[in-house]
């Protein structure tokens, strides 16, 4: 579904991303790990077309499709997420017309009619009852004093109202306590499918005892420098990043 | 697409005829009025006098009080000077090389919506005004003319049963002299600043309103006062007198462009609020703002005022996307005790516009309470100040206001001032203001990029959120305009 080809990316003069290589296909969940400053919040924003950074080189092929030079919204039209690690805030804008205008403008652009009132309705009540959502909640102001928790599972309620091809959960754990964090894991594990793909990029083993990936990656530097299955997670909690920081 | 491309001034042909033709004229014969003109061309020629004062007067046959009422003002404005504390810069008008006199278009039989420019049309599609408000506002001769004419009807016939007196000002200084000069220029004297004096002696038209006791506008007075409005020309003057108990919601201007000749606005609106009665006064303004490199455009220099009688409120709420240069401040006097004013506002500026706008709201009476929410939005090279004042005299027992006032940037070379003055002379006032002023940021425009919404969406996304509180305060079916014209007026401001 992904791929990921010896991809270069730079902000300003600075080189973050040294040559990244990942191959993601449908149904399988990809864990990417990594001290801080190793370029993973990079490699998010960059897949999902923030044009802040610079590819160098490389390219990113979704479904075999070139899309390193498309616009943001047109990647998120094919079906890429990105859970922010720090949403923003857009006062006067209810996350229910947040997302009435994101559905429609992603159908408008695959060509397709605008969702009818009672059908949003409907999936509104579904995706707010699987994230354990007060409904009160989406008639508030996107982001706006949510707590971290509230923010992080309005992150995940937006990539169930989406149905993403492919959602990166960018940090998704940091700010959770622990209850906020097996609400946000079971709506993930409940909207993952065979169909979509999922790369969860953490600090932390801590979030993938609930999101259990199928790889884990470590990147390090700019590259990826050890990958694994889901055991590599606890033996990085085990020996910290110092062990990699020392092979590399 | 951008608002500006829309409207190119055509220059106004002048006639050869000049003010020494006038004034020969003028001298060689005598009329009932002590004074004649058989000017019979549709426009004025250039320039300002007594004499010309009294043939505007002359022409619209008004009774000799009004003409008098002219002739004070202009005097008053002869020795007046332009007022300069505005945050403004333009090159000041000359007011001897503007004519005060037009007639109202006529319809060319000819012209179908054909003849009307595309981009025009496109922009009144956008908009989603009917094809009839189309044709009325391009001239063009309606097709289905029983339609407008019976809607029309019927509206006047609704008003007509509920003693609601609606009509043009001309109209009503012939049919309900009574009324026009007891209250024509008591809540916006003749002299109260240089645009109100100009105006109240060259008025050329404007709407009249009356409701009588204890009644309650059954209609917002808006498709039939659109409709009625096209080519009331450039010194606007509207009286709108809610009498003890009664309520109505008056909607002003069009969301559609205007592309007006006139380069000099000065309208007066003065509104009158009995005992216990209620205003509620929307506009919507949309005027031609001039290119994109400044040049051009609308001076609208509007002096509006209410005065609220015991437990009477008015309520002001503006929606402000044109002209070049604004200088607008609709204000409430409350005199009467228990009485409420309110004033909801958005103003864009984009390119090179310049507004000056705010409000005033005078606290007299005891208990008056007061609400401001100003939202300006700035894009382009333009400036968006808001200037109000709240003012709390001796008597005014436990005088309440909230002012809140909001700026919003877009990009690196515009600016937003805020100037709020509070003068108090009672103890027991209460007065609180609020002011943010915020960026649109990249990070807002990529996280709506980032689930599926472009980037003009998202701006319009984020300005609509922002101006939410008073976009809230209009009519139903003006907000959704009025939505749209926000979003249109700000199209490739962020690119």
């Amino acid at each position: 579904m992904l791929s990921i080809k010896n991809l270069h990316a730079s902000i300003g003069d600075k080189e973050i991303l040294k040559g990244i290589n990942l191959e993601v296909n449908a149904g399988e969940i990809h864990a990417i790990m990594g001290p801080n400053g190793a370029g993973k919040s990079t490699l998010s924003a960059i897949i999902a077309g923030n044009e802040n950074y610079k590819v160098t080189e490389g390219e990113i092929f979704l479904d075999g499709e070139d899309i390193s030079e498309l616009a943001p919204e047109e990647r998120a039209h094919k079906g890429v997420f990105l859970s922010f690690q720090y949403p923003v805030e857009i006062p006067g804008v209810s996350v229910t017309n947040f997302m009435r205008t994101a559905i429609n403008e992603t159908r408008k652009a695959n060509k397709l009619e605008e969702m009818p009132a009672n059908e949003m309705l409907k999936v509104i009540r579904e995706k707010s009852e699987l994230l354990e959502i007060d409904r009160k909640f989406l008639s508030r102001s996107l982001n706006e004093g949510f707590s971290g928790g509230e923010k992080k599972r309005n992150e995940i309620f937006q990539m169930a109202m989406l149905e993403p091809k492919l959602a990166i959960l960018d940090e998704t754990d940091s700010g959770l306590d622990i209850d906020a964090l097996r609400i946000v894991a079971n709506g993930v594990n409940k909207l993952k499918s065979d169909k979509n793909a999922i790369i969860v990029i953490t600090h932390y083993q801590r979030l993938l005892d609930y999101i259990v990936p199928d790889f884990v990656h470590v990147l390090y530097n700019g590259k990826i420098v050890k990958s694994g299955g889901k055991e590599l997670a606890y033996e990085l909690e085990e020996k910290g990043y110092d062990w990699i920081k020392a092979e590399n | 697409m951008c608002l500006n491309f829309l409207m190119v001034l055509k220059n106004k042909k002048m006639p050869k005829y000049t003010e020494d033709h006038l004034r020969v004229e003028l001298e060689s014969k005598e009329y009932e009025y002590g004074f004649y003109t058989d000017i019979e061309s549709d426009t004025f020629p250039i320039g300002l006098n007594e004499d010309i004062v009294r043939a505007i007067s002359h022409r619209k046959e008004e009774p000799q009080w009004m003409t008098d009422w002219r002739i004070e003002a202009f005097r008053a404005w002869e020795k007046m000077i332009e007022p300069e504390w505005a945050n403004v810069h333009y090159t000041k008008p000359d007011f001897q090389a503007i004519s005060y006199y037009s007639a109202p278009k006529a319809i060319d039989p000819n012209k179908t919506l054909d003849d009307v420019d595309p981009e025009l049309l496109e922009m009144y599609k956008k908009l989603g005004i009917s094809v009839d408000e189309q044709k009325m506002m391009n001239n063009v001769a309606m097709d289905i003319v029983v339609d407008s004419v019976s809607v029309a009807t019927t509206f006047k016939k609704t008003l007509g049963e509920k003693g609601i007196i609606f009509m043009s000002i001309s109209e009503a200084i012939k049919e309900h002299p009574e009324l026009v000069r007891k209250h024509l220029g008591t809540v916006v004297p003749q002299k109260d600043n240089f645009y109100a004096a100009l105006n109240s002696a060259v008025f050329s038209d404007g709407s009249f309103c009356y409701i009588p006791k204890g009644v309650r506008c059954p209609m917002e007075l808006s498709t039939y006062f659109r409709i009625n409005q096209a080519g009331t020309g450039q010194f606007e003057r509207t009286l709108l007198i809610a009498d003890e108990g009664s309520y109505v919601s008056y909607l002003e201007g069009c969301t559609a462009p205007s592309r007006d000749e006139n380069q000099l606005h000065a309208a007066v609106v003065e509104l009158i609020a009995m005992d216990d009665a209620e205003i509620k006064y929307s506009t919507v303004q949309n005027w031609y703002p001039g290119n994109k490199e400044g040049k051009g455009g609308v001076f609208n220099f509007v002096t509006k005022r209410g005065l609220c009688e015991k437990n009477a409120k008015i309520s002001w709420t503006q929606v402000e996307t044109g002209s070049a240069v604004t200088w607008k401040y609709p204000s409430c006097i409350l005199k009467g005790d228990n009485s409420v004013g309110e004033f909801y506002s958005i103003a864009v500026t984009n390119n090179f516009q310049q507004a000056d706008t705010g409000t005033k709201m005078i606290h007299l009476g005891k208990n008056t309470k007061s609400t401001i929410i100003s939202k300006g939005i700035s894009a382009g090279k333009s400036n968006n100040s808001y200037r109000g004042l709240v003012k709390v005299g001796p008597n005014a027992d436990n005088a309440r206001n909230f002012s809140q006032c909001d700026s919003l940037l877009m990009g690196n070379n515009c600016g937003a001032h805020t100037f709020p003055y509070i003068e108090s002379k009672n103890p027991s006032a209460k007065i609180e203001h609020e002011a943010t002023t915020s960026k649109i940021g990249e990070d807002q425009v990529f996280y709506c990029n980032q689930r599926g919404i472009p980037t003009e969406k998202a701006i319009a996304l984020i300005v609509n959120g922002f101006s939410k509180d008073v976009l809230n305060k209009l009519p139903m079916e003006f907000a959704v305009e009025a939505q749209k014209l926000l979003e249109i007026s700000l199209e490739g401001s962020v690119g």
